[in-house]
């Protein structure tokens, strides 16, 4: 148990070391290097070798690399080209935020899936489903930009009950935040949400097919205590792999509504970044997103196989 | 002249195939939405260009924020040109990149999908590494940063998200291979002593086609999630183009007064996102594919 345990951390860590590596080669060999694409049209002369000496270019390319991973290993990101100023600095207001705005999401976001998808699959094809599962439909397929951009035309345009757009600095306290964040977590959680009661939803209808649940209806169980004592427990296991990818999907989603929003998260920070040809920070960046991917990934494994006892005899006998 | 009548049965079977597939998508009611409205899309996008009542690109000064009327149905924009014409237009975009995009994908992502699924050992480990590394880096921040170093025309936005779309469809690939390659048809196929490229191109394509073609179709719809959302952030295809998303970024500053402009291509693009996703399932359902308990990835 314990080795596999090992085993899944040390494959979460070859994969940020080679998304490390993709990063890197793709910033070299993509065209112009940090220095001529923040500098664009002033790369000559002496500003061009001032940029290229502070940034280390003029040392090959494995050496850079080696030198930036021992940096990053220790926390330190380098500087940020556009701020001048050490990236933590930059990104630690940032990560707060975005922390702030994805776990309200998230908290609620999975029991109200949780309920939504046990409602449909009990009620499978009757009203209540027909409603709920078309109302997923629409928010789950729609664009993030969409449908925040409607709420913001309706809720906070038409009906003007809330602002339609964030104006917080990026230091701003947890109070402040929170008042200023229902629009955006309306938006995130709804996709969420869907996402998650659709697979709840098909999860509950598999286990209610399965011959246990048959024999308990035949033993003459109860019907809600069939449901809470053998339906639930073992529908909602699968659903943690599939709750966590979805989760980590939706960093990209995030980026989308933040700009929306005009939220001073992680996200607005990639578009920022990347509009301001800041490579160091976009690589930091890269990490640390992929870093949240393998990190969720990681923990909903683990929980799996804690959580079933089948899967881990299973592993012990391999 | 024998042999000839065989394959000339086949390929009447495989239309027939074709047709009833299409069928039973049909014969559920959101299948059959599903349907029509890609085929609305698709039928608007080729005649577009031809029903079109203005030149997209005229901007007038004296037409700037009209409200829907008679001359302009759906308004006209900030520069005052008419929205009704950049939204048939939009669909036109929308629809190539995102086509071709697809192609790309389902190609290099089935075919890698396939070979490593067959091969299996030290090269199946190496390169499903790779993917999982390129898996865990989000779509937006990679598209975005290969866009901003090479430029937004769409000869470097298709192969792009051809590759950031494929990758998914490897995993895919890969593990109806493995489904397949344990059978007996395979086994009895390498006892007779078919090369493995007469193996993969008659025995396992043929098998798992259906898989890699049902998650090309869910590919399709995220692509188009994807090149708007890049559209929208100003780093899809460049203006004066019509395009969903960059229309919808444009107007929507001045929408508290002007909602038309925003409303028209948010139509577009929703109905025309909905409708792939509907026949999406209806062809993995039509398939004998549930795709219901996947996650997007």
């Amino acid at each position: 148990m314990l080795l596999l345990i090992l085993k899944r951390i040390g494959l979460g860590l070859i994969t940020l070391f080679i998304v490390s590596l993709i990063t890197f080669v793709g910033v070299e060999v993509l065209p112009g290097d940090a220095c001529t694409t923040y500098l664009e049209r002033e790369a000559y002369g002496a500003a061009l070798d001032a940029c290229i000496k502070r940034l280390g270019l003029d040392i090959p390319a494995y050496e850079r690399y080696l030198d930036w991973a021992s940096n990053v290993i220790r926390g330190d990101f380098g500087y940020s080209l556009s701020g001048e100023m050490p990236i933590n600095e930059v990104l630690g207001p940032r990560v707060k935020n975005s922390l702030v705005l994805a776990s309200v999401s998230i908290l609620i976001g999975i029991p109200l899936a949780i309920v939504l998808g046990i409602i449909t699959a009990l009620w499978r094809d009757k009203f209540p489903d027909i409603m709920i599962s078309t109302i997923t439909i629409f928010s789950m397929t729609i664009p993030e930009f969409i449908s925040a951009t409607l709420l913001i035309l309706i809720v906070a345009i038409w009906l003007g009950w809330l602002p339609g757009i964030v104006i917080i600095p990026s230091d701003a306290t947890f109070y402040e935040l929170l008042s200023n964040i229902i629009l955006p977590v309306v938006a995130i959680s709804m996709i969420m949400t869907a996402h998650m009661a659709r697979m709840v939803r098909s999860s509950v209808i598999q286990v209610m097919a399965s011959d246990y649940v048959q024999m308990a209806i035949l033993k003459g169980v109860p019907y809600w205590k069939m449901v809470f004592r053998h339906v639930l427990p073992n529908a909602l296991l699968p659903a943690i792999n599939v709750v966590a990818l979805t989760i980590a999907w939706l960093l990209g989603g995030v980026v989308v509504t933040e700009v929306v929003f005009n939220y001073p998260g992680l996200g607005r920070l990639v578009i920022e970044s990347i509009s301001n040809r800041d490579l160091p920070v976009v690589q930091a960046l890269a990490i640390i997103l992929a870093s949240i991917y393998v990190g969720i990934n990681l923990i909903a494994d683990l929980m799996t196989l804690m959580l079933n006892p089948r899967l881990k005899s299973l592993q012990i006998r391999k | 002249m024998e042999s000839n009548l065989i394959t000339e049965d086949k390929q009447k079977n495989k239309l027939e195939k074709a047709f009833e597939i299409l069928k039973t998508m049909a014969s559920k009611p959101s299948g059959l939405i599903g349907l029509t409205i890609v085929l609305f899309h698709v039928i608007l996008a080729l005649i577009s260009p031809y029903i079109a009542p203005y030149d997209y690109k005229a901007i007038s000064p004296n037409t700037m924020l009209l409200a829907p009327s008679a001359e302009h149905w759906f308004g006209t924009d900030s520069l005052g040109r008419d929205v009704f014409t950049r939204t048939i237009l939009g669909g036109r975009t929308a629809l190539t990149v995102t086509f071709f995009g697809s192609l790309i994908a389902l190609l290099w992502g089935g075919l890698l999908g396939i070979f490593c699924g067959l091969v299996g050992g030290k090269i199946d480990d190496v390169v499903m590494r790779v993917v999982d590394a390129f898996l865990s880096i989000p779509w937006i921040l990679a598209m975005l940063l290969i866009v901003s170093l090479l430029g937004t025309s769409t000869e470097v936005l298709i192969p792009a998200l051809g590759f950031f779309y494929g990758k998914g469809i490897v995993r895919v690939a890969r593990a109806a291979t493995h489904d397949v390659i344990a059978k007996d048809f395979i086994v009895s196929a390498r006892a007779r002593g078919h090369s493995n490229m007469s193996i993969i191109w008659n025995e396992i394509i043929p098998n798992v086609r259906d898989a890699i073609l049902v998650e090309g179709a869910m590919r399709w719809s995220w692509m188009l999630l994807g090149f708007s959302s890049l559209s929208f952030l100003g780093f899809g295809v460049s203006p004066p183009t019509p395009d969903w998303g960059l229309m919808i970024s444009n107007a929507r500053g001045l929408m508290s007064f002007a909602y038309w402009s925003v409303i028209a291509p948010i139509v577009g693009l929703s109905s025309l996102i909905i409708g792939i996703n509907l026949t999406a399932d209806a062809f993995a359902k039509a398939l004998g594919i549930d795709r219901s308990t996947k996650a997007p990835v």
